[in-house]
């Protein structure tokens, strides 16, 4: 039994860590992800083709790469070494999933039928009031399912971290394997299979609730 | 002096001239039917003349100030240009409700939005918000819908939603009203419905244009026909003038093929 108890410490610390890059991540990058969107969408060239070659490096080069550029580059290129390797990774991470959020937000910006801004336009509501208060709830409708598969993806991704040396979950638990015990290894699977179930009974629960109108 | 006054409005889509030069004068309480075949440019003219596209030339005036001269190179300010475009409402074809609000908040959202730039919304919003509420339910009922102030658009038969959307255009109480083929996009069975809501605001003499394919409507509520071909008026009148006596070629062609179907 005293193993037993060491290993769910060891593992629920861990995991803990999983859940401040999760959440880290959601906060920064949904904001993040609505601005870069914006600036894919630029009438002014410049800005909009800078966008797109990043959200284009972003996406086409592997997460785990980005994590060390981001735990590197500062040292090499400004002098100015980072101080936590966690940090290092929700940087990488934030940038990443704005870059992931911010194609899925212009997908659904851009099927939002002309005619909502026009109808806005002549009842004399500003641009800003015409995104607000017509066009956003309706691109929250239509992107639920879309995001709801990015923010699972983003549990498992956590995992990544321990590439620094981040002491995340799957990490802690191979300090065990070392030892000569497989299971915690095997049963981390367990944490994250629970979360991401109740983050889908949540998507779940929120398609339902916008479902009240069509459209 | 005229409510409504456009001249000389011209607007092109790359190579293709849509309007040629239209020239459109009406008084205030007047209704106005623009006829003509489609691609005739009349769509473009009430989307000019709502700001949704930029005519490449020409002046608008309201009550006989200048609200758009393209040669003017003045950028509008926020306040400016709502101002502009508060003076017109416009009912779309396909309706363009907001799917998300019910009846009742699709037409409160627009008056609610504006009303906060009032200096004394803060001290009095209560009231303010209250005024709008019994305005819309007021209008949603004009237009026979007071059971259905909190059904969706999605619950709403076609008919119903074009008598949102007009409640909707009205709660901003613009000086002219414009339709764009209102009931186009409705079945036959329920074009009636909303052809009867705008003849009785034709009763009470609200000025309005109204883009239609409907000739015997027209013909009963419009004081004034402007028939448009190829981008530009080929002919105006009265409906006897322009519908029973037409003298123009183009007019005649288009009103025989209409009898013919």
């Amino acid at each position: 039994m005293g193993i037993f108890n060491e290993v769910l410490t060891s593992l629920l610390d861990g995991f803990r860590l999983n859940c401040v890059i999760f959440i880290v991540t959601l906060l920064l990058a949904i904001p993040l992800g609505l601005i870069v969107a914006f600036g894919s969408m630029s009438a002014f060239a410049p800005l909009k083709w800078l966008t797109k070659t990043f959200v284009w490096i972003i996406r086409g080069t592997p997460l785990m790469l980005q994590i060390f550029v981001a735990l590197y580059a500062p040292g090499l290129l400004f002098d100015a070494p980072i101080k936590s390797r966690l940090t290092a990774v929700l940087i990488a991470f934030v940038i990443n999933y704005a870059a992931y959020f911010s194609e899925i937000y212009r997908g659904g910006i851009e099927s939002i039928p002309k005619g909502q801004y026009e109808a806005g336009q002549v009842l004399g509501l500003t641009k800003v009031q015409v995104f607000f208060k017509v066009v956003l709830f309706q691109v929250i409708k239509r992107i639920v399912p879309a995001m709801g598969n990015e923010i699972i993806t983003l549990v498992k991704d956590t995992s990544l971290a321990r590439i620094v040396g981040v002491m995340e979950i799957i990490m802690c638990a191979e300090r065990f394997t070392k030892q000569g015990l497989i299971w915690p290894l095997f049963s981390t699977g367990l944490f994250f299979l629970a979360f991401c179930g109740a983050l889908t009974l949540l998507f779940g629960f929120i398609e339902k609730k916008l479902n009240y109108y069509r459209g | 002096m005229s409510i409504l006054s456009v001249s000389n409005i011209h607007k092109s889509f790359g190579k293709t001239k849509v309007l040629r030069g239209v020239d459109i004068s009406m008084e205030e309480g007047e209704v106005m039917a623009v006829l003509g075949s489609s691609g005739s440019g009349k769509t473009t003219l009430l989307r000019c003349i709502n700001f949704l596209e930029t005519a490449d030339k020409g002046q608008i005036f309201v009550g006989g100030r200048c609200i758009f001269d393209a040669d003017s190179k003045a950028r509008l300010s926020l306040a400016e240009t709502r101002e502009r475009q508060l003076n017109f409402g416009l009912v779309f074809q396909s309706f363009n409700l907001f799917p998300q609000y019910s009846a009742l908040e699709n037409v409160e959202l627009a008056p609610k939005l504006l009303a906060k730039e009032r200096a004394d919304f803060k001290k009095n919003k209560a009231k303010i918000y209250d005024e709008i509420n019994k305005n819309a339910v007021a209008l949603l009922k004009s237009v026979g819908l007071g059971d259905k102030l909190d059904n969706y658009p999605c619950e709403l038969s076609g008919g119903q939603q074009q008598r949102v959307s007009i409640a909707r255009a009205l709660a901003q109480d613009p000086k002219i009203l414009f339709f764009d083929e209102p009931t186009s996009a409705l079945d036959p069975e329920l074009t009636g419905e909303v052809l009867k809501i705008i003849k009785s605001l034709a009763s009470e003499h609200k000025t309005m244009v109204i883009v239609t394919h409907e000739i015997e409507f027209a013909r009963n509520v419009a004081d004034k026909i402007v028939f448009m071909a190829d981008g530009v008026i080929v002919e105006q009148g009265s409906p006897e003038q322009v519908i029973d006596n037409p003298t123009h070629e183009r007019t005649k062609m288009f009103l025989n093929k209409l009898h013919m179907e």
